[in-house]
């Protein structure tokens, strides 16, 4: 018995083994080093190290970019997260449904995620020119042409990028969640005259939960990393309302502010670690009586 | 009762009919774009700055408020080669650009792929609190954007002094905890039986595995590859802060100028360039499916 106990510890043991070469290039380059980003956030520069408690926090939430950065970052993602949410439901449940193709229209609604970004935005900057095909379109209803990309709608041409390269993941997602559900639910369901909203609401939307708040998760993380797409169209000095934060984040970096990158840092990674948990929450609360 | 029948048939039919001219439409919006580029790299630079001319290429002037609209067009006038020719055979730089791309993306998806894979056998193994605290942090990790995770990369960079060179973006994308998350989920489900037996076939560890665990998360192995070389034939982000040599920088990054500048070739730049991920895709595509649909949840 006790000869087994060693075994198993021994296993136990050698089983780090496998994780450690990963776990060591990870502490050393991702966890290790936030040390030194929590040190710096504290301190008012590199060369006279002084502590000055939490003023670069302060300084930060008075910094105009900054603060135009986050607000536009906000805005983007509540907007795009919604749709993309949205949107790729409406392709799984279309793609659920027993039309012809379906496997070419798999196809064809991933393929935006294997192309580069950088291949298409050339299509993207002839659309949404001050004379490009999209405002040639909109005049055809009587409607004022506008300069997509230096206007306040600017957002709406980038979530459009977005959601072309996003949705076709979700879509897998939100697909295998459908095909998970258990059919004679909804068949007695339906023998007891529950209509198709019906179904979806009471059965289907509880099933999928899980896939549900993972995509949630997936797309706001997405919508934060937003800014190759705006780089590629636009360069490094976008229109005002498409500044965001890795923007102010590759100036800042532009600069060297050590204090300044860190106190960034540190409040960006508590924002996401708080959505990280509300999601979790959330999940426990919907997804608990359905779990296997 | 039998009329009932038929009018639900009925009702299902509209139904299927409507979902498909929906798909119709979606499939137009998804692969217009690409489809596009790809016709467009075959018009010749005459015909590219005469189509385009007002909107792509000019910098300087504001001759983009020239009242003439510009459309985009589909089939070229005359189909060109001379633009790939130029691309291909006369100016070594976009040729350097994507030798570039390809010695940043191929070292990061090979290694990322082995820790990865051997990480979540770890992970799958002997589950206990202490490794799920850690598959937990990988998670978060995982997440977080490039606005925070390049400050502790560009800090142990910055030490390591290798800022400016491609090790600055290769190492740490190496241990991008990603492959991890999905090869861990997709080893779970694994039954149980199979690696008992095989250990009680006196099998070793590493020897489930190599011959049990690899084989049997095939799939999830090859859209982890998938999907750690788009995500770094793309890459952008790190290269402006940690590799701002523009001699080494990928053609991701370089392609953006191109477009700017040189409207003759940049459609067949941007097609050589999409070639790569695509062939993967059509290759791998249901491999691809399979690996994404493994992350499931984000409970561990």
């Amino acid at each position: 018995m006790k000869k087994r106990d060693l075994k198993k510890i021994g296993q136990r043991a050698y089983s780090w083994l496998y994780i450690l070469p990963g776990l060591i290039g990870v502490s050393v380059f991702y966890v290790l080093p936030f040390g030194f980003v929590i040190y710096y956030s504290l301190i008012d520069n590199i060369s006279t190290r002084n502590f000055v408690g939490l003023d670069n926090f302060k300084a930060l939430f008075q910094n105009s970019a900054f603060l135009t950065a986050s607000k536009n970052t906000l805005t983007f993602s509540l907007v795009t997260v919604f749709s993309a949410v949205i949107f790729s439901l409406i392709l799984a449940v279309i793609l659920d449904s027993k039309i012809p193709g379906k496997s070419k229209f798999r196809t064809m609604f991933l393929s935006p995620l294997m192309v580069p970004t950088a291949s298409i935005i050339l299509i993207w900057q002839v659309m949404f020119s001050f004379n490009g095909s999209f405002n040639s379109f909109i005049e055809l209803f009587g409607l004022e042409p506008v300069d997509w990309m230096k206007s306040e709608y600017s957002q709406i041409v980038v979530a459009l990028l977005f959601l072309w390269k996003n949705l076709g993941y979700n879509m897998i997602l939100f697909m295998a969640a459908l095909s998970n559900i258990p059919k004679d639910q909804v068949e007695a369901a339906e023998v007891d005259g529950a209509n198709a909203l019906q179904r979806f609401f009471k059965i289907k939307l509880r099933y999928i939960s899980p896939s549900l708040f993972f995509v949630l998760l997936l797309s706001l993380i997405n919508s934060f990393k937003i800014f190759r797409e705006v780089y590629l169209l636009t360069g490094q000095w976008p229109y005002e309302t498409l500044y965001f934060l890795q923007h102010f984040m590759n100036n800042t970096f532009k600069n060297l502010d050590y204090p300044r990158l860190s106190a960034a840092a540190i409040v960006m990674s508590l924002f996401i670690i708080v959505i990280i948990g509300i999601i979790f929450i959330l999940e426990d609360k919907f997804g608990k009586d359905v779990e296997e | 009762m039998k009329r009932k029948i038929s009018r639900a048939k009925i009702l299902k039919r509209t139904r299927i009919t409507l979902f498909f001219i929906w798909a119709l439409m979606f499939a137009f919006i998804f692969i217009m774009p690409t489809l596009f580029t790809f016709t467009n790299s075959f018009m010749s630079e005459t015909e590219l700055t005469s189509t385009y001319g007002a909107v792509l290429g000019n910098v300087s002037g504001g001759s983009s408020y020239m009242s003439e609209s510009v459309k985009l067009k589909l089939i070229p006038d005359m189909v060109s080669f001379r633009q790939y020719f130029t691309v291909l055979f006369q100016s070594p730089e976009y040729l350097l650009k994507f030798w570039n791309s390809m010695i940043l993306t191929l070292p990061i998806v090979a290694g990322q792929v082995c820790l990865a894979a051997l990480s979540s056998y770890g992970f799958y193994r002997y589950r206990g609190k202490v490794k799920n605290v850690i598959f937990f942090a990988y998670i978060v990790i995982m997440l977080m954007p490039y606005q925070v995770t390049l400050v502790p990369n560009f800090l142990v960079s910055d030490m390591l002094g290798i800022i400016g060179t491609r090790w600055a973006v290769i190492l740490p994308g190496l241990f991008a905890p990603l492959s991890v998350f999905i090869l861990t989920k997709s080893m779970r489900r694994i039954p149980v039986a199979a690696v008992e037996a095989a250990r009680l076939d006196g099998a070793g560890e590493f020897k489930i595995f190599r011959k049990i665990c690899l084989p049997m998360c095939k799939n999830a192995l090859y859209s982890v590859v998938i999907l750690t070389f788009i995500d770094n034939w793309n890459m952008v982000e790190q290269v402006l802060i940690l590799l701002d040599n523009p001699e080494l920088q990928p053609l991701s990054v370089f392609l953006s100028e191109i477009n700017t500048g040189e409207v003759g070739v940049a459609f067949a730049v941007a097609t050589i360039y999409m070639i790569p991920p695509i062939l993967l895709f059509l290759h791998g595509e249901e491999s691809l499916v399979e690996g994404i649909t493994y992350q499931g949840s984000v409970k561990g």
